[in-house]
């Protein structure tokens, strides 16, 4: 029998009788991380990280039943043993190492190699399978050290600064909304979209500590921010809050802005590549690092970068799934309908 | 480089064209003058000989990073810029050159006689020296074009701006004849290389669609009427011997129509034409697709001058020997305008043809025929109306034909270039052909942004293949296709070839079952 098999319900242990980040209910639903593609309401019961669940009650219901591990922890689940390790991806994302007579399936959910500097870095897990996403799985897609971006991001804000206008950042609302306004502290003051307000408590209760920042009614005049610094997710690109914002100038931060075509056809100013996903350098670096016979891709520019592991010699196939491609769609859900 | 590579990273860090002008008048006070003709010279289009192959500057790229041609090749129809998928996929460097753009321009200029060993070198060496949009510029002075997202009429107003040289003088100093290590940056700005007001253009009057009935205009014999032409609409400029050929858009388009240019050089006096420029053959206006193979080409071939040729059609005259004619009634220019052109009698310089009619009701049915003879509806102009400045209400009408349409489904897609190479833009639509789907028409615009990006979604959800640049989409999506005319074709495997086919709407309340079919739709040929 198979550690894993890919179902029309998720992926699935047989013998652990579970499902890993399910898109239909099921009895027991292991989350890799937060975002709403890869955890979903209806489970009977949900087990993920212990950063992940104050996230997984604000998003999905405050009743839902969750058990938290901590990374490294190992459950035993009918005789599989269960462990997360940090993906690297946001707070509290993990890959899940599955191990059931010494065979090792890793599931990573969405990962970045790189150090964003808030959530737990991606450790490297070996393992006999490995279960990929490939968001950014062309060459063209190598981001900026951390470091070098936060600059770009400062920069704007400074130019911004001295021809009085506002900088706008459009970013989603769990994870990198919190990577924006570490970038840009002390230039000034933030201003963050309700909806953004609420995932950061998530990080507050877990204890990170997150710059000083205010929550504006956008129903209200928002004049006060002038010159000032906002903070406000995908779905609002284009809608009525950021034509309030006096003296707007936009900046989308996501991995495609890394193509110019695809700054320019956003009606946004600018756009940085700031993304959460693993960039091809990164993703090639930890698929051979895993030194897995068998590589499943399951979302994103996954025909290409399959075959593209098979001609460098490493085994893999191609899964269906209904994660994200699209790192800005994933919330849109939960921002259609703001509490007020 | 450096100027030059911020200038370019502050034009693409806004969309806002004062913006844009901003960040080129802040280029112009820092770039050394030599630098700035450079910077003009490219942002007009004038831009040195290619002196590397591309295929030369991929296999290099390759090398460098050992990728398959495949894997670079899916990478370029994402990014859908050469220059620009070089520069993401090669390494970051490890080296800092730091030359002015006219030095490399100079470099890039001596590649001219140097083998490709040594062009291979020089490459090389820059890539490794350059970061990425440093990269990407440099891609791009090698060759291709360097579209960066600055109109010839933003660069021209940042210019005015600037300089507080007008506008037309500039526009004329800038399309003419000059070399970039020729002039300097002051001669070109001061426009010393041209004569200004043998150039000078009006604003062109405009019209506005036809709201009213026709009965609430008056009485018929008020009116003039023609036939609205779909061409180019031009201004054509004869002073002191030289011709100047204005576009709407204010553009010279002088040297795209030799043809007219000669012929206008030749007649007597100084004047200038308001007219439509055609492509006619055999006395027949042919459609706007013919016309437009011939513009915007570096050469016209002899080949394109006899397949396509050019008439104007004038209606208008607007100046005679320095007088301005434009506050004179349009029945005492147009009276002039055929004194002009009938002493003259050039022969690809028309006179647009004034419609008889004596009851309202007799013009719907002359409108109607219009499509015969590929014209676009008609033009009702105020017998005594001046030539306005821009657009007015109340003189001049456009009343355009309705154009044909029929609902078809989206069967396959594929990504645009440049601005739009991150989603799918370019569609080919099907109807029925019995129990089968059979091609239609493509069509690229007509969608909003926010439309393609649904579009584009269903089609990365939907596709049937995944590799190239073409996806094979689930039939699903019905649009409804506007065309201005349909005709019988060998060529396409309907058997039907529609003309300026375009999408009218996304009709998201229809199913593919409710598609035209191929059998109703050539029931609509004349």
């Amino acid at each position: 029998m198979k550690l894993i098999t890919f179902t029309n319900k998720g992926i699935y242990c047989p013998q652990g009788k579970f499902y890993i980040d399910p898109w239909r209910p099921v009895d027991l639903a292991v989350i890799t991380h937060g975002h709403a593609d890869h955890a979903r309401w209806g489970m009977k019961k949900y087990l993920c990280h212990h950063f992940t669940k104050p996230i997984l009650k604000k998003r999905i219901a405050e009743d839902i039943e969750c058990q938290t591990l901590q990374y490294g922890e190992v459950l035993t689940i009918n005789g599989v043993k269960l462990s997360l390790h940090p993906a690297g991806h946001i707070i509290g994302s993990a890959q899940i190492r599955l191990e059931y007579k010494g065979y090792v399936s890793v599931i990573s959910g969405d990962y970045k190699v790189q150090d964003d500097g808030l959530s737990t870095p991606f450790e490297l897990v070996k393992c006999n399978e490995f279960v990929t996403e490939s968001t950014f799985g062309l060459p063209i897609y190598n981001w900026l050290e951390v470091e070098d971006l936060n600059k770009k991001l400062q920069n704007w804000v400074l130019r911004n600064k001295e021809n009085q206008k506002t900088s706008v950042f459009i970013g989603y609302s769990l994870g990198k909304a919190q990577r924006i306004m570490k970038a840009v502290e002390g230039l000034g003051k933030i201003h963050v979209h309700y909806s953004i307000g609420k995932l950061n408590k998530a990080f507050e209760e877990v204890g990170i500590i997150l710059p000083d920042y205010e929550i504006p009614d956008f129903r209200e005049s928002v004049k006060h921010v002038q010159g000032e610094i906002v903070i406000v997710p995908p779905a609002l690109l284009d809608s009525n809050v950021i034509k309030k914002i006096p003296d707007a100038a936009t900046a989308i931060c996501s991995g495609w802005m890394q193509v110019r075509g695809a700054r320019r056809w956003r009606s946004a100013d600018a756009g940085f590549p700031m993304s959460d996903h693993a960039d091809w350098k990164g993703l090639l670096q930890a698929i051979k690092a895993t030194e897995a016979e068998i590589v499943h891709v399951t979302h994103g520019q996954t025909e290409v970068f399959s075959k593209y592991l098979n001609e460098i010699g490493i085994k893999s196939d191609v899964v269906e799934t209904l994660y994200g491609d699209d790192e800005e769609e994933t919330e849109k859900e939960t921002i259609e309908n703001p509490e007020p | 480089m450096k100027h030059f590579a911020d200038l370019i990273n502050a034009l693409e860090s806004t969309n806002k064209t004062n913006a844009k002008i901003d960040a080129i008048i802040d280029y112009l006070e820092r770039a050394p003058d030599e630098d700035k003709v450079w910077f003009i010279a490219l942002f007009t289009g004038k831009r040195p000989k290619r002196n590397v192959n591309t295929n030369y500057l991929k296999e290099w790229a390759l090398e460098i990073t050992k990728l398959p041609f495949w894997l670079f090749q899916e990478s370029y129809s994402s990014v859908g810029d050469l220059g620009e998928t070089l520069s993401l996929i090669l390494p970051p460097p490890t080296e800092k050159i730091d030359r002015t753009l006219s030095q490399w321009m100079n470099d890039i200029i001596g590649l001219k006689t140097q083998s490709d060993v040594e062009k291979k070198e020089f490459v090389l060496n820059s890539w490794n020296g350059l970061d990425y949009t440093e990269r990407l510029i440099f891609n791009k002075l090698l060759g291709g074009s360097f579209r960066i997202g600055v109109s010839d009429k933003t660069l021209i107003n940042a210019l005015t701006k600037f300089s507080d040289q007008e506008s037309s003088a500039l526009t004329h100093s800038l399309m003419g004849k000059w070399l970039p290590d020729e002039i300097s940056f002051k001669e070109l700005i001061s426009a010393e290389n041209i004569n200004p007001d043998n150039s000078k253009p009006y604003p062109f009057c405009l019209a506005y669609p036809l709201e009213k009935e026709l009965e609430e205009l008056g009485t018929p014999d008020e009116w003039q009427i023609e036939y609205k032409w779909d061409g180019i609409r031009g201004q054509i400029i004869k002073r002191n011997d030289e011709v100047f050929i204005w576009s709407r858009g204010e553009e010279l388009i002088t040297e795209q129509f030799p043809e007219i240019t000669e012929v206008v050089k030749m007649m007597k006096g100084n004047f200038v034409l308001d007219g439509e420029i055609l492509a006619v053959k055999d006395g027949k206006v042919l459609n706007f697709n013919e016309l437009q193979k011939r513009l915007n080409r570096k050469t016209l071939t002899k080949k394109m001058l006899s397949e396509i040729p050019i008439e104007v059609f004038t209606y208008d005259l607007l100046e005679l020997e320095g007088t301005d004619l434009r506050e004179k009634p349009i029945s005492a220019r147009r009276a002039m305008l055929e004194e002009l052109l009938l002493n003259e009698s050039p022969e690809n310089i028309k006179i647009s043809q004034i419609i008889d009619f004596e009851k309202w009701e007799n013009l719907n049915e002359i409108r109607e025929n219009s499509r015969e003879i590929n014209s676009e509806g008609l033009m009702l102009k105020q017998k005594n109306s001046p030539y306005h400045s821009g657009r007015k209400k109340g003189d001049w009408w456009k009343w355009k034909i309705n154009p044909l349409t029929i609902d078809a489904v989206l069967i396959y897609a594929q990504k645009g270039s440049g601005r739009r190479s991150a989603y799918y833009t370019d569609y080919t639509f099907a109807v029925k052909n019995e129990d089968k789907l059979v091609t239609i028409a493509k069509a690229y615009s007509g969608l909003t942004d926010k439309e393609i990006m649904e579009v584009s979604k269903f089609v990365n959800k939907n596709a049937i293949e995944k590799f190239g640049p073409v996806r094979t989409v689930k039939a699903e999506l019905v649009f409804e296709i506007a065309f201005e005319g349909i005709g019988f074709s060998n060529r396409h495997k309907s058997g039907v070839a529609l003309r300026f086919p375009r999408i009218v709407r996304w009709r998201k309340d229809k199913t593919v079952d409710e598609i035209d079919d191929l059998e109703e739709i050539k029931k609509l040929i004349q």
